[in-house]
């Protein structure tokens, strides 16, 4: 499988017998592009092209990985490209170097055709010319690049408009979805946030020096499609205050044409908090108070039903995969925070700041957001970022009778305060938005 | 922010240039999407009415203006080749309107304003060889890792698993006959990239590692490693007179988590290094909240190019979901309703001492209750 002369051009393609079998079947296949690059003798990439499929099919013949990290970076940065050097590389030296560019993909994944070639003839000119769309953490991943070649790779790209993403102890390249720009179930502008929040933390990513990663999620509504609940540290939901929009002719026509069974068994009984009811008209029944915007009858009717118009975004904090206590979800933060001026997303950028300064005085080395809330307790993260307990942060209160509740009437007297009513400005212009302040009243006098 | 100071200086503020400064980055961030959207988005951000399926693969959103955008769905191998890009950007010029997205999927999005236009770039899509699907209650994009091809810690390829797995699921993938949407995952170590799935298929260490105590004193830094495992199974040694680490081996949960700051601590092993299947996992607050996936079955080979065990016993747990499942229930959805009992009869999965979980927490996994499935 290796070849006598590796940097000729023109040598012939690697014996892959396992590969060769990843290019039958009907889905689009990775190994016919990669041997399309391989193959592609007029281009600086095909000797490493070549050595990268044998080395990959010694992966598929060993069972074993052969990359290793190392120090490779750009002028100014200290983060956003991976290393890999190559633990074969007698064996396959053209792809003895082949590292990744991580770079940061337009809001919401939004390209027109020009860019996306602009992208490919950069990449063709330096790199690989294999790319992924996009990496778990969101990035464009542009993989396979010399190190000799990176910087200048770095500049073009740069040049271009796009800037490398995160990676290592610092805060990563960001995910929103597709939002406002196509989806009427979007609560707020996604991009706007998505960019506010990271553009605002660039220091971070690109320099990092911080416990460990952090990331942030923006989705539109529940159905959390960039999945920010369990993969970010900083989760941004959609949700709306106010009552839910319904087009009661539309609902109508909806039972007609599926019938009240259906109507009932998917989309009353699936109510998770039984907030639905079919009325004798065949009208829709809702219990607002109950409901808690979880999208289910959102979704099935997408003509009959809408979330409100007092939008915004419900805040989770903590989410994580199982390194090293365990997996953990993110938790209401802030249960309600209104999203529609300027100064409504300032205020979304100054509390990730707010967080993420707390997290990297208090976190130690290698933990998680998640995971230092555990360690030092809810309580103790909510007086560190200022702010006040909400009922929305817990699925029940506290079981356990062994607890201090010295304090309590002070306690007492701060959440009496707190529910007193406040002049209407105070309300919108305030920090964010508790969950006792976006019950009706409040909001309504805002509006 | 004290400890978080710039190492080096920004963009913005050159030294006075006597030699030609070297070029610094243009910190510009995420880009702006706007410019890059189909106009009908552009015009219509913020402002959409409702949406439905015409058909599997394609989605009709209508704006408050009475705008209308069609989106043609479709498959795509997520590692990509420029001339496979060229391919798609050939595809949007000629038979889209220039622009595209991806989903966090790797699917690509074409939107068209002109109902005419969509007929035939699904057409082309197809006989280009991309799938047009992935919507509504279908088996989406298995989302997947990097493995092999370019992760320094994996035990198994990612591509490739899913490659094959699409190729026994490609039929699911363009129908939407599904009792709700299914999210597949696969992830190459149990760091588990890859996320929470219906259905995830992640490496499961079996042994603890194996290391060379040659380079460890010179690799890694050993109180970081020490802090890093989670059951304080490894602790400061000397090896042959050389300073090294050594593992508790009945304490060592075999997570591989000492491996990436200590690759002599070598945890992948072609032979140990086994697939486990993961149920259940959701991320979505819609009707129940977000679930983290439970483990239904380990010890199946890593066993490429093609990993037919895998693709077997996930053809099982979809098969039983989609015959038993009732309309809108996920997958987790669908097993709290039977019971677990049920879920092992239904799969033919064996149920064993290791599916009683032992870590922090896990008293809340068990039934505490009179309730029992006969």
């Amino acid at each position: 499988m290796t070849q006598e002369n590796p940097t000729k051009s023109g040598k012939p393609l690697p014996a892959t017998p396992l590969l060769d079998q990843l290019e039958s079947g009907p889905w689009p296949s990775f190994v016919t592009g990669l041997k399309r690059l391989a193959e592609s003798e007029d281009k600086q990439y095909a000797p490493m092209m070549k050595d990268l499929l044998g080395q990959l099919e010694h992966s598929y013949q060993t069972r074993k990985g052969y990359w290793k990290g190392g120090t490779v970076g750009v002028r100014g940065y200290g983060a956003g490209i991976i290393p890999r050097f190559s633990e074969a590389r007698d064996k396959f030296p053209a792809s003895a170097e082949f590292h990744t560019f991580r770079v940061q993909p337009p809001a919401g994944m939004h390209y027109d055709t020009a860019t996306m070639r602009k992208l490919c003839d950069i990449w063709e000119k330096y790199g690989s010319g294999l790319i992924a769309f996009h990496g778990q953490s969101g990035d464009i991943m542009f993989q396979g690049i010399k190190t000799d070649k990176v910087q200048p790779c770095f500049d073009e790209l740069n040049e271009a408009g796009f800037d490398l993403g995160g990676a290592g102890a610092g805060v990563r390249t960001s995910m929103s979805c597709v939002g406002g720009a196509r989806c009427e179930q979007s609560n707020y502008n996604e991009q706007k946030a998505h960019r506010m929040m990271i553009n605002s933390l660039l220091e971070e990513m690109h320099r990092p020096a911080l416990p460990y990663k952090f990331k942030f999620k923006f989705s539109g509504c529940a159905n959390d499609c960039v999945n920010a609940s369990h993969r970010s540290d900083f989760a941004v939901l959609g949700t709306w205050a106010d009552d839910m929009q319904v087009d009661q002719d539309e609902f109508k026509k909806a039972v007609k044409q599926r019938g009240r069974k259906e109507i009932i068994d998917q989309v009353v009984n699936m109510c998770p908090t039984r907030a639905l009811s079919l009325n004798d008209d065949d009208t829709l029944d809702i219990d607002n108070k109950s409901c808690v915007r979880c999208m289910h009858c959102i979704n099935v009717l997408t003509k009959a039903l809408k979330p409100g118009n007092v939008r915004g975004v419900t805040v989770l904090a903590g989410g994580k995969r199982s390194l090293k206590i365990g997996d953990l979800m993110g938790t209401v933060l802030v249960p309600f925070m209104r999203l529609e001026t300027e100064e409504d997303y300032e205020k979304l950028v100054a509390l990730g700041r707010k967080v993420l300064e707390f997290w990297a005085e208090n976190a130690l080395d290698h933990e998680r957001l998640g995971e230092m809330i555990e360690r030092i307790g809810m309580v103790s993260f909510l007086e560190g970022i200022d702010i006040e307990p909400d009922a929305n942060m817990v699925v029940h209160p506290r079981t356990s009778s062994y607890v201090r509740l010295d304090g309590w009437d002070e306690e007492v007297a701060k959440w009496k305060a707190r529910r007193a009513p406040k002049a209407p400005a105070a309300d919108t212009g305030g920090k964010t938005i508790q969950a006792a302040d976006t019950g009706g009243k409040t909001i309504q006098a805002a509006e | 922010m004290d400890q978080i100071q710039p190492q080096a200086p920004k963009a913005q503020t050159p030294a006075p240039p006597k030699a030609p400064p070297p070029r610094m980055p243009d910190e510009c961030g995420v880009p702006d999407p706007i410019p890059l959207m189909h106009p009908l988005m552009r015009k219509n951000f913020g402002q959409w009415a409702w949406h439905d399926r015409p058909r599997p693969g394609v989605l009709r959103h209508v704006a408050k203006s009475g705008d209308t955008l069609w989106t043609v769905k479709a498959g795509t191998q997520r590692q990509m080749d420029v001339y496979t890009i060229r391919d798609l950007c050939d595809i949007v010029d000629k038979f889209g309107e220039g622009h595209m997205r991806f989903t966090t999927r790797s699917n690509i999005e074409i939107g068209v304003g002109d109902e005419k236009k969509v007929a035939p770039l699904i057409a082309k899509l197809e006989a280009s060889g991309y799938p047009v699907g992935g919507t509504g209650n279908s088996v989406s994009m298995i989302s997947h890792t990097q493995g092999w091809l370019h992760c320094d810690i994996p035990g198994t390829d990612a591509s490739g698993v899913v490659k094959a797995l699409m190729d026994e699921l490609y039929e699911e993938f363009k129908k939407e006959e599904m009792p709700n949407r299914v999210k597949i995952t696969t992830s190459c170590c149990q760091i588990n990239c890859g996320g929470q799935g219906d259905i995830s298929i992640n490496v499961q260490h079996t042994k603890p590692p194996k290391i060379n105590h040659d380079l460890v004193a010179n690799v890694c830094e050993r109180p970081a490693v020490i802090a890093r495992c989670p059951v304080a199974a490894i602790r400061p040694a000397l090896v042959n007179g050389k300073p090294s680490l050594e593992v508790d081996e009945r304490k060592c949960i075999c997570c591989g988590a000492c491996y990436p700051p200590c690759p002599p601590m070598q945890i992948n092993d072609p032979e140990h290094s086994k697939l486990a299947i993961w149920v259940g996992g959701k991320h979505s607050s819609t009707r129940s909240r977000p679930a983290f996936h439970k483990l239904v079955v380990a010890g199946l080979p890593n066993n490429p190019p093609r990993w037919p065990e895998v693709a077997e016993v996930v053809k099982t747990i979809l098969y039983a979901y989609k015959e038993n499942a009732r309309p809108w229930e996920r997958m987790n959805e669908w097993i709290d309703r039977i019971g677990w009992p049920r879920f092992f009869e239904m799969t033919n999965l064996p149920f064993t001492k290791f599916h009683i979980d032992d870590w922090r927490g896990a008293r809340a996994s068990l039934n505490a209750s009179s309730h029992v499935h006969f």
